[in-house]
């Protein structure tokens, strides 16, 4: 485990806060503004940076974060260059944030899975996220990330069997990412009702925290998460805000949605 | 012979890389594809639709200019083509969308490159009668009009799919997110023997009826079992259909034929199985066309059933132990082979069909006079005609002009 996690969440619910957790695709536009934009983030208030890795086949994503990747791949953007060019400097500049890498399986394969680890510790990432690796099948990889020290933080789904999702939070690293809806990312006008319930149940089987991600895009849908859930995941508004305004639209969105966090 | 694990692996190929929310569906339709095998009257009732509806068996053609012309092994063709909608794809979605009736489901989706698989679902569906949506690359909407056509003369929605390089891939990327949204009343009818567990496996399973019928009929026509079989490969269906019964014979040679585009050289191609590397798209793990960084590359065939950059991973798992010999056919080859089969035997293959008759020839040279070599024709080659056209017709063979 990588504790700097931990002490994120920690040090977010120390001062009466649920934690933001905020997605950027790293190489939109390019490699080097990608770095002002999680940089906003963190001065916007963001607790937890997830530093999104581009691939040509993105099944869990919506349209936002589907043309941020094509961008980002145009620009040059690969994994071996985000963790030498994008996750040193945003650590250098924030070292206090934990980064996460979210990517696809078939990224972190073509690189080696032991590779992977290894340079992404020495770099500074805290955890991965990898929306196409169910537990089934992470297994192994998993192991890999542990001798490393990093967190392969699990996902649990709406149409996860309860038991199911109880045995996904109990093995959780890092915190378990509770998807909010059944369906890809992007921002949603509504979040389905019985989402707290399920929030809450995670949070009852899980010894680590557990945010809540997918459709959450303001700081009211924040407010009534957070109190069934230790944080939110925020991207696909973060990346639209970036590719249409800028770093500061990113680090004002981010301000806003941690006032709803406040508890 | 199956080389299946109960988790979907084909040694190391195979498995279920996708998003958890489909988990548990993928679960839910392996639970229910169990229990309709085990059921008789689910096989009995798939059994009648294949007779009645599909035209099944389909007969087993002897290519008796070919096997002159060639001077080889005896030329005998599985005709695919002869099953009503014109490709062997109907086999699987008569099976699949009486599984999804079954299952409750009140919608299907579909993805598909040529069109053959939507027009296969997209005939299922009104046959019972379900509402139908099929998602397919914005090139392959223009370059095959006449089976988006069909579809919607048949009721389906066709959706053409923008993104990336607007071919199959994405087409399948787009159908795997609506799933996603509409997993708990929608059946995803997959129409290649790829994507998560259990597809592979169903697919296999409803495409072995190829293999199957060719077992019997080769008996019956010629006394033994083919001595070679080969068949195209883009996702696989066909192929693994027809030679996954052969799989414990010995004597038999199993061949599959892929895109070889423009050349293997040029790097416009679908040959997946024989310069593609261990990897992950579209729920299974097997061997795809990408580049160092794990991107996945754009395929090219001219034939727009072969132009995917993977392969299913039960035929990726048949290659790496050799069981499957794996070949390469060009687009001009392909072409060739269409006017070949059409001047000599009086069949239009389909464009993926004329990529095994390509490599044909040679093998039936191999194989040597006194043997029998079988090919799969899996699919009739109307849909190509405006493709094939385009480049203009060969003159007719002693006909001056």
């Amino acid at each position: 485990m990588s504790g700097e996690i931990a002490k994120a969440f920690a040090r977010a619910k120390a001062r009466g806060e649920g934690a933001l957790v905020a997605y950027g695709m790293a190489g939109d536009p390019d490699l080097a503004r990608s770095v002002d934009v999680f940089t906003a983030m963190v001065e916007g208030g963001a607790d937890i940076i997830e530093v999104g890795v581009a691939f040509s086949d993105p099944i869990a994503d919506g349209p936002v974060i589907q043309g941020a990747s094509e961008r980002a791949l145009k620009a040059g953007s690969t994994l071996k260059r985000v963790l030498d060019e994008v996750v040193p400097e945003v650590h250098r500049r924030c070292p206090e944030t934990p980064l996460v890498i979210m990517t696809y399986v078939n990224v972190i394969m073509a690189m080696g899975e032991e590779r992977f680890a290894k340079l992404a510790r020495e770099r500074g990432v805290s955890g991965a996220i990898l929306p196409d690796l169910p537990p089934e099948e992470s297994e192994a990889l998993r192991a890999t990330f542990d001798a490393a020290g990093v967190d392969l933080i699990p996902l649990c789904a709406p149409t996860t069997p309860r038991a199911r999702a109880e045995a996904i939070a109990k093995d959780g690293r890092g915190f378990v990412y509770c998807v909010s809806v059944a369906g890809v990312t992007g921002m949603r006008a509504e979040l389905p009702p019985d989402l707290s319930q399920r929030l809450d149940l995670v949070r009852k089987a899980s010894p680590v925290p557990v945010v809540a991600g997918f459709g959450i895009s303001s700081a009211e849908q924040a407010r009534t998460l957070s109190a069934h859930a230790d944080g939110v995941v925020v991207g696909s508004a973060l990346v639209r805000a970036a590719h249409s305004d800028g770093p500061q639209a990113v680090k004002a969105l981010c301000a806003d949605i941690k006032r709803g966090l406040k508890r | 012979m199956n080389t299946e694990t109960s988790t979907g692996r084909f040694g190391r190929f195979g498995g279920r890389y996708v998003p958890e929310t489909l988990v548990p569906a993928l679960m839910e339709l392996e639970a229910a594809y169990m229990a309709a095998r085990a059921d008789p009257t689910f096989d009995a009732e798939v059994a009648r639709v294949l007779r009645e509806f599909v035209g099944r068996p389909t007969t087993l053609t002897p290519a008796r200019r070919l096997t002159e012309a060639w001077g080889g092994a005896n030329v005998w063709l599985k005709r695919e083509d002869l099953a009503h909608t014109g490709a062997h794809k109907i086999n699987n979605t008569v099976g699949q969308v009486l599984l999804a009736k079954r299952m409750g489901k009140k919608r299907i989706i579909a993805e598909t490159g040529a069109g053959q698989h939507g027009v296969a679902t997209a005939t299922a569906c009104a046959l019972f009668g379900l509402p139908c949506e099929v998602y397919m690359g914005a090139l392959d909407v223009e370059r095959q009009a006449l089976n988006v056509f069909r579809m919607r003369a048949l009721g389906a929605v066709v959706r053409p799919v923008e993104s990336g390089s607007r071919t199959l891939k994405d087409a399948m990327n787009e159908a795997m997110r609506t799933w996603v949204s509409q997993v708990s009343d929608t059946h995803y009818v997959i129409g290649s023997a790829a994507g998560p567990h259990p597809y592979p496996s169903v697919v296999r399973d409803f495409q072995s009826i190829i293999g199957k019928e060719l077992r019997t009929q080769a008996m019956a026509a010629f006394g033994q079992l083919p001595d070679a079989i080969v068949a195209c490969v883009g996702g696989g269906s066909n192929a693994i259909g027809v030679l996954h019964p052969f799989i414990g014979d010995a004597s038999v040679r199993l061949i599959g034929v892929e895109a070889g585009g423009h050349g293997l050289d040029s790097g416009q191609h679908g040959a997946s199985l024989t310069l593609g590397t261990e990897g992950v798209l579209h729920g299974s793990r097997s061997l795809v066309l990408q580049d160092a960084d794990g991107q996945i590359q754009e395929a090219h065939s001219i034939s727009a059933g072969l132009d995917y950059p993977g392969v299913g991973p039960e035929l990726a798992h048949l290659a790496k132990i050799g069981r499957m010999e794996v070949r390469t056919a060009t687009d001009d080859e392909a072409l060739a082979s269409f006017y070949e089969v059409a001047r000599m035997e009086g069949i239009l293959p389909a464009l993926e069909t004329s990529h095994a008759f390509a490599r044909g020839r040679e093998l039936a040279r191999e194989l040597g006079a006194g043997k029998y070599l079988v090919i799969n024709c899996s699919g009739r080659g109307d849909k190509d005609v405006a493709t094939i056209s385009a480049r203009g017709v060969p003159p007719a063979v002693g006909v001056k002009a």
